[in-house]
């Protein structure tokens, strides 16, 4: 079975999983139901426990799905001090259902899985060990990859049924109103731990902070909460965020970010109350700050800036470049704090930010994106997920929701040491060529036949050359050569959803 | 003295020859020489290698309109001898002689370059060259060294080991370079080659580098020696003529264009005779105005 980007899906997982080809990038305007969390009444006078033992005894059975979010990234200590509780206490099939994983987390996955406690994963991505463990046959059942929106998507829809949501949180009072901006360990926006606060059945909050009630701002509010546990740390300050910001001075990253801002400066979308999304990374820190220069020249200002926040993104809003800034998490300890400090930094859930099934979502008004890629290919599709040797290392993030912007510009180096980044064929797709519309590489740029428009606004700019993208995976291959193709081996180990929930892509088990 | 007219050599770009992935990149960032160094960037144990390196990026690589210099090993070097029949045969454009100090050093290199081009079967005279000046000596004889040879495109002062000859080292006022960058300058002035400045290495004092760049470029430099593609930008935008002046040179231009449909051989403009210095100046400012994207296909200055 083949869908629209052409990639061979398996028969007999497709079918034993339910699932169908993708198919389009429209989403058009079904109705659908969404499902509700069991409720267990109570006063809410007696939530605080200091036994995660007792907590994990209480709520959890064999064959149960639990959650975690990421906000921590590798400065978590919840995840690990849970799972440690779970595994010893000899639970079996569980479903692991968290927003993403992180390094910190790969070992005790593994164990898990080696453990038979863990005999299912859905998250937006993995990284290290553990995607090589995956990666190379390490899981039985295939890991389902979504992203953010599509989370939000599957937790609304019931495809995935959170039993047990295990939270860390740096604040929270007796009866689980909490939030991330304060604590020892603040990461800002709790936003993709909204989700699983609203639709699991029971919701465990760990802290290490109890602070007199009623708290707020409240994110998470003592109507979702089942049991707030007093722990010793939920994480690490300093492994949270990346600390201080600081620009790259690589020459060549310049380079691709002031292309991007070319790019930005001269399509028609950069004008007063335009809306952008840049990510991390140096590139795209280096984008915002050439950005800002242009806004300041062209006094131009944007509505809102959306997506995963760093600083030079909140210094914009400060200085009044930036009205809002829409936020679903912080990637460092700047872009946290301000959203303490600055009302017009929001607070957004990842349904919000990026569900495909709303009733409008953020990013079905955002203007335009800068994405990063692993690969790209001919056809524009994208991979984040898998590396040049077959192996799971990224993460879909919300790459594919935020590429339905109006601009969705890939930045990327052309090749990477000996490694081409723009090839005939990606390893995995991941984001569809249809939601991709200029390609940004340090020789030049490409922009998808199919916008016209594009093509006549950025055809003409001076120091910006304009290849077809066939003309750049030339270059690539002039450079670094043809690789040999990899091998993999007939076995799915990962299913990569689109974020309608269609399969886009599979990932194979790797022969070495 | 090989096409001077015609080339703008604003930016020459110092590039680490046992660096594969600079030497892969050096073409995207929009300097007009590329300088790959086998010399003081590299160390002795990988001098071989380097050469290797920089002799197959030329065969593989395209480097679009840059020209292509290499700065090769000193004369009183094992190295010397390898890495000018290496750098003929790969067809380099310009090979650079560092610690120059005397015409015969560039005779020496001359007689070397012509005999590695007949062993290649390379066009005799297609390599040019030009020389470093990086001590006392090289100062007092450049008059001489920048017309030594009608291969030379320019010369170019060095000034750390400049400075280290003359007891002193560099200060930000430059004072200890007024003497050497006047005779650099009026020496490749007098030849007709160009004239490139010492290179700015503190890439934290960026005001430090704009004044510099904005001094040397007031002398009448060609343009600067640079460590790091972040310099090219700076370089070009002090080199970036003003609306007025490239209004001006498009009025000379359209001058002279008249002039000649008219077969007139004296230009005027607003009833005013046209010498030839602000002809060449008004070619000049033209061509500086098309390498900054100021002017379109026809030269008609773009409002910003």
């Amino acid at each position: 079975m083949k869908n629209s980007v052409n990639r061979d899906l398996p028969e007999d997982v497709m079918k034993d999983l339910n699932y169908k080809p993708f198919e389009t990038t429209e989403i058009g305007h079904p109705e659908i139901q969404r499902v509700a969390p069991k409720v267990h009444v109570s006063t809410g006078d007696d939530k605080v426990v200091t036994s995660i033992k007792q907590v994990i005894k209480d709520t959890l059975k064999d064959g149960m799905t639990i959650s975690f979010h990421h906000h921590f990234r590798n400065g978590d200590f919840v995840f690990n001090t849970v799972m440690r509780e779970i595994i010893d206490a000899g639970y079996k099939d569980l479903t692991l259902a968290p927003s993403s994983l992180t390094g910190v987390m790969n070992d005790m996955v593994i164990e898990a899985i080696k453990a038979g406690t863990i005999t299912n994963i859905t998250s937006s991505g993995m990284r290290g060990s553990l995607g090589d463990f995956v990666s190379h046959g390490g899981l039985k059942n295939p890991v389902i990859f979504r992203s953010h929106g599509n989370r939000a998507r599957a937790i609304e829809h019931g495809d995935i049924k959170i039993d047990v949501a295990f939270l860390g949180v740096p604040n929270a009072d007796a009866l689980g109103n909490a939030n991330g901006m304060e604590g020892d360990a603040v990461f800002g926006s709790l936003g993709y731990a909204l989700m699983d606060a609203q639709y699991a059945d029971k919701v465990v909050l760990l802290t290490d902070n109890i602070v007199s009630y009623p708290n707020t701002p409240a994110s998470i509010k003592q109507t979702q909460v089942d049991y707030v546990v007093k722990v010793d740390k939920v994480g690490d300050p300093d492994k949270i965020g990346s600390g201080a910001t600081r620009f790259t001075k690589d020459p060549k990253e310049l380079k691709i970010a002031s292309t991007v801002n070319d790019v930005i400066v001269n399509s028609p979308y950069f004008k007063d109350g335009f809306s952008f999304q840049t990510g991390s990374g140096g590139a795209a820190l280096a984008v915002t700050r050439y950005l800002r220069q242009a806004m300041i020249d062209n006094k131009i200002k944007a509505s809102f800036a959306l997506g995963g926040i760093t600083k030079p993104t909140t210094d914009l809003l400060k200085e009044g470049l930036v009205d809002k800034v829409m936020d679903v998490q912080d990637f460092d300890k700047g872009a946290a704090d301000s959203m303490h400090t600055n009302a017009n930094q929001q607070e957004i859930d990842a349904s919000w930010y990026a569900d495909p099934d709303n009733k409008g979502a953020m990013v079905d008004q955002l203007d335009v994106v800068i994405l990063s890629a692993l690969e790209i290919d001919t056809k524009f599709n994208v991979n984040v997920m898998s590396g040049s040797d077959g192996v799971i290392r990224g993460a879909i993030g919300g790459h594919q929701d935020a590429a339905t912007a109006k601009l969705t510009i890939i930045s990327a180096p052309l090749v990477r040491g000996r490694i081409a980044t723009v090839v005939p064929d990606v390893t995995t797709v991941v984001t569809p060529g249809d939601s991709v519309d200029v390609l940004v590489t340090e020789y030049g740029i490409a922009i998808n036949p199919k916008r016209k428009d594009l093509q006549e606004a950025l055809g003409n700019l001076p120091g910006v050359p304009v290849y077809k993208i066939e003309d750049l995976q030339r270059l690539a291959e002039q450079k670094v050569g043809k690789p040999k193709p990899l091998e993999f081996t007939d076995r799915t180990v990962a299913m990569i959803e689109y974020r309608d929930g269609s399969i886009i892509d599979t990932v194979k088990e790797v022969k070495d | 003295m090989a096409e001077n007219e015609e080339r703008l050599r604003r930016t020459m770009m110092f590039v680490p020859g046992n660096n594969p992935a600079m030497v892969k990149d050096a073409g995207i960032y929009g300097a007009d020489s590329i300088m790959f160094d086998l010399e003081d960037s590299v160390s002795m144990s990988e001098k071989d290698a380097a050469r290797v390196l920089v002799y197959e990026a030329l065969q593989t690589q395209d480097y679009g309109n840059a020209e292509l210099v290499v700065r090769v090993n000193g004369q009183d070097t094992p190295y010397y001898a390898n890495d000018v029949k290496a750098m003929v045969k790969a067809g380099i454009d310009v090979i650079r002689l560092p610690k120059t100090e005397s015409p015969a050093m560039v005779h020496q290199l001359e007689d070397d370059i012509l005999a590695a081009e007949k062993e290649f079967g390379r066009e005799a005279g297609s390599t040019h060259l030009m020389a470093a000046i990086e001590s006392a000596k090289g100062v007092l004889n450049a008059p001489q060294i920048a017309a030594a040879s009608d291969r030379m495109i320019g010369i170019a002062l060095s000034a750390e080991d400049y400075t280290t000859d003359m007891k002193t080292h560099r200060y930000p006022d430059g004072a200890e370079l007024v003497f050497a960058r006047n005779m650099v300058l009026h020496a490749a002035r007098a030849a007709g080659v160009a004239a490139f400045d010492t290179v700015f290495t503190n890439m934290d004092d960026t005001e430090g580098f704009y004044r510099e760049t904005e001094y040397i470029h007031q002398l009448g430099f060609d343009g600067k020696s640079l460590v790091n593609p972040r310099q090219i930008a700076m370089v070009n935008k002090v080199y970036e003529p003003t609306e007025k002046e490239v209004l001006n040179a498009k009025n000379v231009i359209n001058a002279i264009e008249e002039a000649r449909l008219k077969g007139s051989g004296v230009i005027s403009m607003n009833g005013q005779m046209v010498d030839r210095p602000v002809v060449l100046r008004a070619q000049r400012v033209m061509r500086l105005a098309k390498a900054s994207n100021l002017v379109d296909e026809e030269g008609n200055y773009i409002e910003k």
